[in-house]
């Protein structure tokens, strides 16, 4: 990842920028959820220095940004081999870039050192907005949308000049809308109710619905590129996926709206759009596998053995097929209907869902084109794992995979004694969390979490010395084969 | 695709749009159900909470008002109850008070990130308790938070706990100091108390038993 000099296009480079940024995040967000963990613990650690409130803020907030940011230099990256032209507006691409990237700085450092203001709307502006995941102040806001309607003015703009493929379609459309919802929480009202409608537009339809179809959009990217899949077979699985995404997301998102003051019928509507969310999911797994094993099939019968020309993308491909089916589709059905979520909403429930979902269903598949990116950036034809590639794939899949399991298990404990035996409030809120199982679950997810950490030391570490290695590794294999012709 | 495709399954045309009706039919119904919703959760007026009409999301002068949280036989749930009038802070708020009241208390749960670690109507962080039905909570009713910080009334308990967490601790996990003012902490109050008033269709349910439960210890410990 630290250079990309075998790459042609200018709009790729801008790419691989924005993995770099995202690498940082990613670590800066592991290290601030391990913080958040230990104050779980031990709520002594940096009281009235760096709260909870702070660190999980940063927690979320660098995971969100950091993933918008992977997300951007995916589509980069991915113009050029789609449209097969250069961004249109690569300079004023490159300016925003910096732009983005000094706002961000200035936002989070703001988070860390001043961290809450007094309460009127200049704290709103210049500090913080205090609406989970949209805390980024107005400014910021403002800053964001102009930085993402030049971002979006360079993908349209080329994709009308270009090759207009069916995966650059899906892009495209569905870019304006995952760009147009983020106006709905820019908005301050003094009525809770609307603020929270208003606020899962934003959330929910991004993730479990505009998010969702830019990651179908990317494992078809993926799949023609790493395994060589035909892409009219990818293009239609690809408008299946649309279709069932689109079509159970959004208006699964009533199932954030049981308990707003929003109506009842709000019930009905979440519970059945929202329980099939989770068919997409099995068919993005099932796609995946089966192009995967109809190429590998092509290969052998040909005599060649391997149908990957990139083996540390494609295991994270497919750690997203699963891991979204697993960590949105069956952690998200857990809970999804009213009858259970009266109990669940509100407790580690959701935040063992939380860690999965993100994690399962966008963290690995944007790890995936970091991989493609480096493969890019030093030119190797056949990228395969190291030792470092198999550590942090093992460690973070294992380690979320554990804190998941440990959220769960606590959330389950404040669901039977919190909720239903006490009804929640103050007190009974306290007891269960001073549950022995529920201390021993927090235990177990700062344990995994520091897993999870190590194995982002290796991801990040494979991912700044892979490209070098294995360029090197390839010159002298031709070298060798030039010298023995 | 150039070829024609031997079956309509196979063919990207008719997949593309369905893709397209399928979200667009979504998409419209989810704008109209947006319409009805935003009609039934936009704020009642004063008038409207003299009368005893009822709002899912009732005028900000419902401070002026007994709140409580009752089992509705009817709809199989509790349900927010306006009762008759009660002092506020020692004083009945004018509908232009209380709306300026509730707007400032608004602002600054967000200004002091209330919701990273506390939740609002079950959003938010789990590092506290939910706050969507705090005014009703048996700790501020049943003596404990107005005894610890000397207060008459659970408003001024309340209000004067805003301002100085750390100072009455009742479990490890401590409240920090946000620097909280008098008036913030007033207008906080005000939100909290405007927030147990909305219809939550039954969330959380059977809330605070624990007040009742807890009589004489717990089995927790």
């Amino acid at each position: 990842m630290l250079i990309n000099g075998e790459l042609k296009y200018e709009s790729q480079k801008l790419g691989m920028n924005y993995f770099r940024v995202a690498l940082v995040l990613f670590g800066a967000q592991l290290l601030m959820g391990l913080i958040a963990a230990i104050q779980f613990l031990y709520p002594g650690f940096l009281f009235e220095i760096f709260d909870f409130s702070v660190s999980r803020m940063v927690h979320i907030n660098a995971l969100v940004v950091w993933m918008l940011y992977a997300m951007i230099g995916s589509v980069y990256y991915m113009i050029p081999d789609e449209t097969g032209e250069e961004t249109v507006g690569i300079g004023l691409g490159k300016l925003a870039f910096w732009i983005l990237t000094a706002a961000v700085a200035v936002v989070v450092l703001v988070y860390i050192f001043i961290q809450v203001g007094p309460g009127n709307e200049s704290t709103i502006w210049f500090i913080n907005e205090g609406r989970e995941y949209l805390e980024a102040p107005r400014w910021a806001d403002i800053g964001i949308v102009a930085v993402v309607l030049v971002f979006y003015y360079n993908v349209f703009a080329t994709y009308m000049k270009g090759r207009r493929t069916g995966i650059m379609t899906v892009m495209v459309a569905n870019l304006f809308a995952l760009a147009g919802l983020y106006l709905t929480g820019m908005f301050f009202t003094d009525n809770i109710s609307v603020d929270q409608y208003w606020w899962w537009w934003v959330i929910h339809l991004w993730v479990e619905a505009t998010w969702e179809v830019f990651v179908g959009t990317l494992a078809a990217y993926a799949l023609v590129k790493i395994i060589g899949a035909k892409r009219e077979i990818v293009e239609m699985w690809l408008w299946i996926e649309v279709l069932m995404l689109f079509g159970s997301g959004i208006l699964g998102l009533g199932h954030h709206y049981f308990w707003i003051g929003t109506p009842e019928y709000w019930w009905e509507i979440g519970a059945l759009f929202s329980s099939l969310e989770p068919v997409p999911l099995v068919a993005m797994f099932v796609h995946v596998l089966y192009d995967w094993g109809k190429e590998q099939g092509h290969c052998e019968s040909k005599g060649s053995a391997h149908a990957l020309n990139n083996s540390p993308a494609m295991a994270w491909v497919t750690a997203n097929a699963f891991g979204n089916f697993l960590g949105a589709g069956i952690w998200g059905f857990f809970h999804t209907l009213p009858q259970v979520n009266i109990y669940t909403h509100g407790t580690q429930f959701t935040a063992a869902h939380g860690h999965l979902a993100f994690f399962g269903a966008y963290a690995t598949i944007l790890i995936a084109m970091m991989y493609i990116g480096v493969q890019g950036s030093y030119g190797i034809k056949k990228m395969t794992m190291t030792f470092k590639t198999k550590m942090a794939l093992t460690l973070i899949i294992f380690g979320v995979l554990g804190m998941g399991v440990a959220l769960t298990i606590a959330g389950y404990e404040q669901v039977l004694v919190e909720r239903a035996d006490l009804g929640g409030g103050w007190d009974a809120y306290f007891i269960a969390q001073d549950l022995p199982w529920y201390i021993q679950a927090q235990g177990w997810r700062l344990a995994m979490g520091v897993v999870t950490f190590v194995g982002f030391i290796y991801l990040a570490w494979d991912l700044l010395t892979i490209g070098a290695v294995e360029s090197a590794q390839e010159e002298s294999e031709g070298a060798a084969a030039a010298a023995a012709a | 695709m150039s070829k024609k495709s031997a079956s309509v399954w196979t063919s990207i045309r008719f997949w593309r749009r369905s893709a397209a009706w399928v979200t667009g039919t979504a998409t419209v119904l989810l704008i109209w159900l947006t319409f009805d919703t935003m009609g039934q959760i936009s704020m009642g007026s004063d008038a409207d909470l003299a009368k005893g009409i009822k709002h899912r999301i009732p005028a900000a002068t419902v401070i002026n008002y007994h709140v409580d949280y009752q089992f509705d036989q009817k709809r199989g749930h509790e349900v927010p109850v306006i009762g008759e009038k009660e002092k506020f802070f020692g004083k009945e708020w004018s509908a232009k008070d209380a709306a300026a009241l509730l707007h400032h208390g608004k602002l600054t749960s967000q200004a002091k990130n209330c919701m990273n670690c506390h939740t609002l109507l079950g959003n938010g962080g789990y590092y506290a308790p939910d706050l969507t039905k705090a005014w009703l909570d048996a700790k501020w009713n049943d003596g404990t938070m107005t005894g610890i910080t000397g207060k008459n009334t659970k408003e001024e308990a309340m209000a004067e706990f805003l301002m100085h967490p750390s100072q009455y601790p009742t479990h490890a996990r401590m409240m920090p100091d946000l620097g909280i003012t008098q008036d913030e902490a007033v207008a906080l109050v005000a939100f909290l108390k405007h927030m147990s008033a909305i219809d939550t269709n039954g969330f959380p349910r059977n809330f605070s038993q624990s007040a009742k439960r807890l009589e004489g210890g717990t089995h927790a410990h």
